[in-house]
This record gives structure tokens, C-alpha cells and sequence, in this order.
């Protein structure tokens, strides 16, 4: 191995897990209310509304894409397949982590699947997310498996993956949607730029974009650190699907918003108004402005900037619904403390410190394969070998 | 037959004789200072609310159909047949989404414990299963709280307000409220002066999630066999590229990695 070099983002990353480690310390000894800002008249906070509504949201590409490349067989995606994927588990599994910290009670945190109460979206919620996080866990062992040579598995798994495909993108679509129906219950509580009957369609249309917009994100990413980047074609492909979705949601929400009447709101001013604006400019208006130029779509730095308003947006209106647009009902200013800013750092700095860590030693990147499917497109090696045994 | 607590502010007299029994009945500490305390929280189920020579109490209303019930994923909260709505704290993981959903925000939650739980009043359910009244009625000096069938409840305080038309505000908060609640409330000033909703409407809140939960069985069965016949059609369609590729050059252009 090479020697351990110390760069800046390794600095960074390690005080933001110090800090997170303190932050832990103090959560689980003196509890919730010495360790964040919520209160009684304001029950969810940062955790529930970055780490767990946006955390499920950013990993929406894992579904949107093994359903472009399986299902759709638009095969010349798969390349990326797998690092969207492994994005996608990594992210589901931090969810979970954000959950421990959250829940009062976390060593109950199966209770949901022995205690059913099928009226409950969270109870909906709790199956869908536990049984996509065992999905993706699936769709993510052929790498695994590749690396330690276990082709028996890598056949067996290679039987079931079309299933699987099915059975994770209906899973995501339950519980993208159910985020947005966990609000649908307070409507004396949601700012009305934020409550409305269509939220479950909303958070299911915008975890698409945010999928496709994560997806392109990546990529550059990928390009930067790995050098390894999709061809232009494909991500001006990805470009022209995230306008259509930015569009399709674009028009429900502002058709939803006229339909009630909120938009004369945006004369009260105040801090809704501003961050509506924010979420409106920076996830739609934005975007489909750059994007409907095919110059810009059909540039990596066009791309880039499109895919991170995108994220933005989205994660500013995630953060509305769940923050923002709770405050004036409960009488409440919320701002987290540092304790809640430190777990959610490390979270996220220990999320990118595992994919770093994935790519180095697993087969992400190299094989174009991600889920097989019927046999064709197997990496060579893997191809020889079971040629070799049949 | 479903019971109710009946709560007239006129008559309260701010003694506060409702938030010690109560606080006796649920093991709780009370003292001069969480007398004074003017809000409801893990360790003061109930209040009486003060404002000059106003008061009004606070308590759990004991849905009809309670939405704590309905949002709670391990189905902690139950309405009895008998009126009140418990809580089983055994199954709680504090998630607190039944704080965040009950639009009267009743339940409080445990901040600096641990290990903390959910706590509300619970209509003193065990007393009210053996026919009992709730310790804040049974203890009430001056007939505020009142306690029986909630049928009962309803007309006298009907007949209150029709009998001292100038002494109320003409409504009883809790007949229609979120689908009707078992506890009633009179008051001769607006119900909104100590914090109660005006805006939570007459319908059932659960109502609004079963409405899209009733039909995810259809979207699941649905989808699935959607997706299913779009993966057939698709690889049937590849596969007949490349059997035509096979004989002639109409293949389609090869995806990276296949032979």
C-alpha cells in the first residue's frame, strides 16, 4: 500500500469526526434535549429533516438508474450502475445511523416489523426502507462477490437480479412518495407553500430528479478523483431526461400552487418566502433555464452546475417542509445546535470516506458490469470462467 | 357506552386541585414550582391555564379517532372502547411523529432522559375500564371538570350555553373537532386565547394518510407487472436485434462489455 498521505479533505474529515465523536458522546449520556434544539413544540429537527428526508432522496439514483439500465435496457448506462448503487446502499445505511440518533429509543428500532400498525405511513415507511436497504445490499453483492471469486453466489444472484430490480424500484417509489405523505397528516401545522393534498406525488417526482441530477453529480465527480467519466452522449442523455422530470415537477407544483391560491403568499415576506424562493430559483428555474440550451447540456461544466442546483433545490425544499414550514404553527425558531451539525457532518464525511475506501478495493469502476442480466455484457474474465465450466 | 370529560371554564375557580390528583394518579412530582409551570409537558399532563381571571384547562382530548394512533409505526396508542386513548410505552421508539402529528400537540416527550418516552394524559383509563371517574373529575371542587357518558356531556353542555347564551362563546370545543374528541370544552372567551387550534377542521386527520396507504396494494401490483412486461418487451426486442445482427448488419451497435 502506499504511504498514508495527508491531504487537506483528510484533515477536514478528521475533526469533523472528532467532533461528531464528541457530539455522540454527549447525545447518548445526557440525551436529546442537552444534545440538540428540538423541544416539545418542535419534535423533528435537522436529523429528520437532512439526514433521513434528503439522505433517502439524494439516494434516489440507485432506483431511478438500475431501472433506466434493467428495466428500460438502455444498457449503455450500465458503466455507472454500480458506483450509483453503492452510493445508493451507503446512503440507505446512513439513514439508519441517523435514525439511531434520532430515536429516543433506538434499540427498538425493529419494533416497526414484530408491532404492525399498517395505518401508519412511518410504519410503511420503516418496511419499505428496510427491505430496499437489503435490496440494494443484493444488488450491490456481485461486486463483492467478483472480488472474492465466489461464483456460485454470482450465479444465484445473477437468477434473481431482475426481480430484484422490480422489487427495489417499487419499493423506492412507495417510500419516496410516503416522505412527502408523512406530512400529509398535519395540515393545520405546514405552511401552505409546503402542505398540499399532491406531496407524496412531489417528493416521488423530485427523488427522480434529484436520482438523475445525483447520477451526473457522480460522474463528475468520479471524473475528478478516479478519472473515470461516463462519454459525453450519456451524460447529455441524462441532462435531456433531468429538464423533462424538472419540467414535470415544475408543472405540478406551480398548477398545485395556483390551484390554492398560495403564490399571493410571497407578499407577506418573511423567512418561508424567502427560502420558497431559494428552493423555486435554485431547483427549477434555474436548471431548466441552463438546460434547455443543448449547448449546455451537452457540456460537462453545463452539466456540473445544472446537477448541483438541482440537489440543491431539492434539499432546500426537504429541509422547508421539514423545518421551515413547521416553525410558524409551533411558534418556534429552529436553528440546530452544533452537536446536531457535528452527527450530521460525520455522517456525511463518513459516507464519502467508505465510498473512497469501496473504490479502492472493490471492483466498482473497472467492470462495466453492475447487475448482470440474462448473461450477457459479463465482464471478460468472469465470462471466460463460466465458459470454462459450462 | 363511550364516556366523556365535560370542562367548563366558567365554573373553574383556578385551584388547581386537577393538575396534584393528576399528578398523583400518574406517579408524578408536584410541587409550588411545576404548579406555577403555565404549560403542559413529560411531568405536568394537565394544566389550568391562566389569563387574568380566565383559566382553561389543558389536557389530552382523547380523540375520536386519534391521530397519534393512526401515525404511530408500532401502534403504541390505542382508543378504548371506553373513551380514553392509552399509550404502551413498552412498544415506543421515540420517534415523536405522534408529537408532531396531533393537532392539538399533546404528547411531550421525556428531553433529558437517556432513554426517554412519550407521556400524555391518558384519561385515567385504568379507572375509567372500572367504571371510575378520572382522578381531575372525581377531585374537581366545583363540578369544572365534569365527568360521564359522552352523549350525556353533550347535551348539558348544550343546555348551558342555551340557558346562559351571554355567558359562553357559543361553541363546545371537542363535539366536532378533528372528528370530536371525548373531552368538552366551555369557555366564555375564544378557545384560541390559550392556545387551542381553530384551523384543525371537523374531520378524522387519519383520514388524510388512509386515503393514499388504502392504495398502495394497487400501486404495488400494478407497478410490478408493468415493469415486468416493459423488461420482457425490451430484452425480447434486443434479443431480436441480435439474432438478426447474426445474418446480416443490423445489429445494433455493441454496449461496452458484451462479446
Amino acid at each position: 500500500m502506499a504511504r498514508f498521505k495527508l491531504t487537506f479533505w483528510k484533515v477536514v474529515l478528521a475533526v469533523v469526526l472528532l467532533a461528531g465523536a464528541w457530539a455522540t458522546v454527549l447525545r447518548f449520556t445526557r440525551g436529546l434535549g442537552a444534545s440538540t434544539h428540538l423541544s416539545d413544540a418542535f419534535p423533528w429537527g435537522l436529523w429528520i429533516g437532512f439526514d433521513v428526508l434528503c439522505g433517502v432522496m439524494l439516494a434516489a439514483g440507485g432506483f431511478t438508474l438500475t431501472a433506466t439500465v434493467h428495466i428500460f435496457n438502455l444498457k449503455k448506462f450500465k458503466p455507472i450502475v454500480r458506483p450509483t448503487v453503492l452510493t445508493a446502499f451507503l446512503g440507505y445505511v446512513l439513514v439508519v445511523v441517523a435514525l439511531l440518533y434520532d430515536l429516543g429509543r433506538g434499540y427498538r428500532i425493529w419494533h416497526p416489523l414484530v408491532m404492525w400498525n399498517p395505518r401508519s405511513v412511518m410504519f410503511e415507511v420503516a418496511w419499505c426502507v428496510t427491505l430496499y436497504t437489503t435490496v440494494l445490499a443484493l444488488e450491490f453483492a456481485p461486486v463483492v462477490f467478483e472480488r472474492l471469486r465466489l461464483e456460485k453466489l454470482l450465479r444465484i444472484q445473477r437468477a434473481i437480479s431482475i426481480p430484484l430490480v422490480i422489487a427495489g424500484v417499487m419499493l423506492s417509489t412507495l417510500h419516496q412518495s410516503s416522505l412527502g405523505s408523512l406530512y400529509l397528516i398535519v395540515p393545520s401545522k405546514l405552511h401552505p407553500f409546503w402542505y398540499t393534498p399532491l406531496l407524496p406525488l412531489l417528493f416521488f417526482t423530485s427523488a427522480i430528479c434529484v436520482g438523475l441530477a445525483m447520477t451526473i453529480f457522480e460522474s463528475s465527480m468520479s471524473a475528478r478523483h478516479f478519472g473515470k467519466q461516463l462519454e459525453m452522449p450519456l451524460l447529455a442523455s441524462l441532462g435531456r431526461a433531468l429538464l423533462v422530470g424538472l419540467i414535470v415537477y415544475s408543472v405540478l407544483r406551480f398548477q398545485d400552487l395556483a390551484d390554492r391560491g398560495a403564490f399571493r403568499l410571497v407578499t407577506r415576506g418573511g423567512w418561508e418566502t424567502g427560502l420558497f424562493l431559494v428552493e423555486i430559483v435554485l431547483g427549477l428555474i434555474l436548471p431548466i433555464a441552463l438546460l434547455i440550451f443543448p449547448r449546455v447540456r451537452e457540456s460537462s461544466g453545463g452539466l456540473y452546475i445544472s446537477s448541483v442546483l438541482v440537489v440543491l433545490g431539492f434539499v432546500t425544499n426537504r429541509m422547508n417542509v421539514a423545518i421551515t414550514g413547521m416553525e410558524a404553527s409551533n411558534g418556534v425558531q429552529y436553528f440546530p445546535k452544533w452537536t446536531e451539525l457535528a452527527v450530521t457532518a460525520s455522517i456525511i464525511g463518513a459516507g464519502f470516506a467508505v465510498f473512497a475506501l469501496a473504490v479502492k478495493y472493490l471492483p466498482i469502476f473497472e467492470a462495466e458490469e453492475g447487475l448482470p442480466s440474462r448473461g450477457e455484457g459479463k465482464a471478460p474474465e468472469l465470462a471466460g470462467l463460466s465458459h470454462a465450466r459450462l | 357506552m363511550s364516556k366523556g370529560i365535560l370542562y367548563d371554564a366558567t365554573l373553574c375557580i383556578d385551584c388547581k386541585m386537577c393538575e396534584r390528583a393528576c399528578a398523583e394518579k400518574h406517579g408524578l412530582a408536584y410541587d409550588d414550582a411545576i404548579a406555577a409551570e403555565q404549560k403542559q409537558s413529560a411531568h405536568k399532563l394537565t394544566v389550568v391555564l391562566e389569563q387574568g381571571d380566565k383559566y382553561m384547562r389543558r389536557l389530552c382530548m382523547n380523540c375520536q379517532d386519534p391521530t397519534c394512533a393512526s401515525v404511530c409505526p408500532v401502534g403504541a396508542f390505542r382508543k378504548t372502547a371506553e373513551g380514553p386513548v392509552t399509550y404502551d410505552a413498552s412498544r415506543c421508539i421515540g420517534c415523536r411523529y405522534c408529537m408532531l402529528a396531533c393537532p392539538f400537540s399533546v404528547p411531550k416527550y421525556e428531553w433529558d432522559k437517556a432513554l426517554p418516552l412519550v407521556r400524555k394524559c391518558d384519561m385515567c383509563a385504568e379507572r375509567v375500564a372500572k367504571g371510575q371517574p378520572t382522578a381531575c373529575a372525581e377531585i374537581c371542587p366545583t363540578g369544572a371538570t365534569k365527568f360521564g357518558d359522552r352523549d350525556a356531556l353533550i347535551a348539558e353542555a348544550q343546555e348551558r350555553i342555551a340557558k346562559n347564551p351571554g355567558q359562553y362563546v357559543p361553541h363546545i370545543y371537542g363535539l366536532a373537532e378533528a372528528g370530536g374528541t371525548s373531552v368538552l370544552l366551555l369557555s366564555s372567551v375564544p378557545f384560541e386565547r390559550f392556545g387551542y387550534p381553530t384551523n384543525v377542521g371537523t374531520q378524522p386527520l387519519p383520514l388524510l394518510t388512509y386515503q393514499v396507504l388504502s392504495e398502495l396494494p394497487q400501486v404495488i401490483t400494478f407497478g410490478a407487472a408493468l415493469l415486468g412486461g416493459i423488461w420482457w418487451i425490451t430484452n425480447r426486442r434486443e434479443a431480436v436485434a441480435a439474432a438478426e445482427g447474426k445474418y446480416g448488419d443490423r445489429g445494433e451497435k455493441k454496449w461496452p462489455g458484451s462479446n
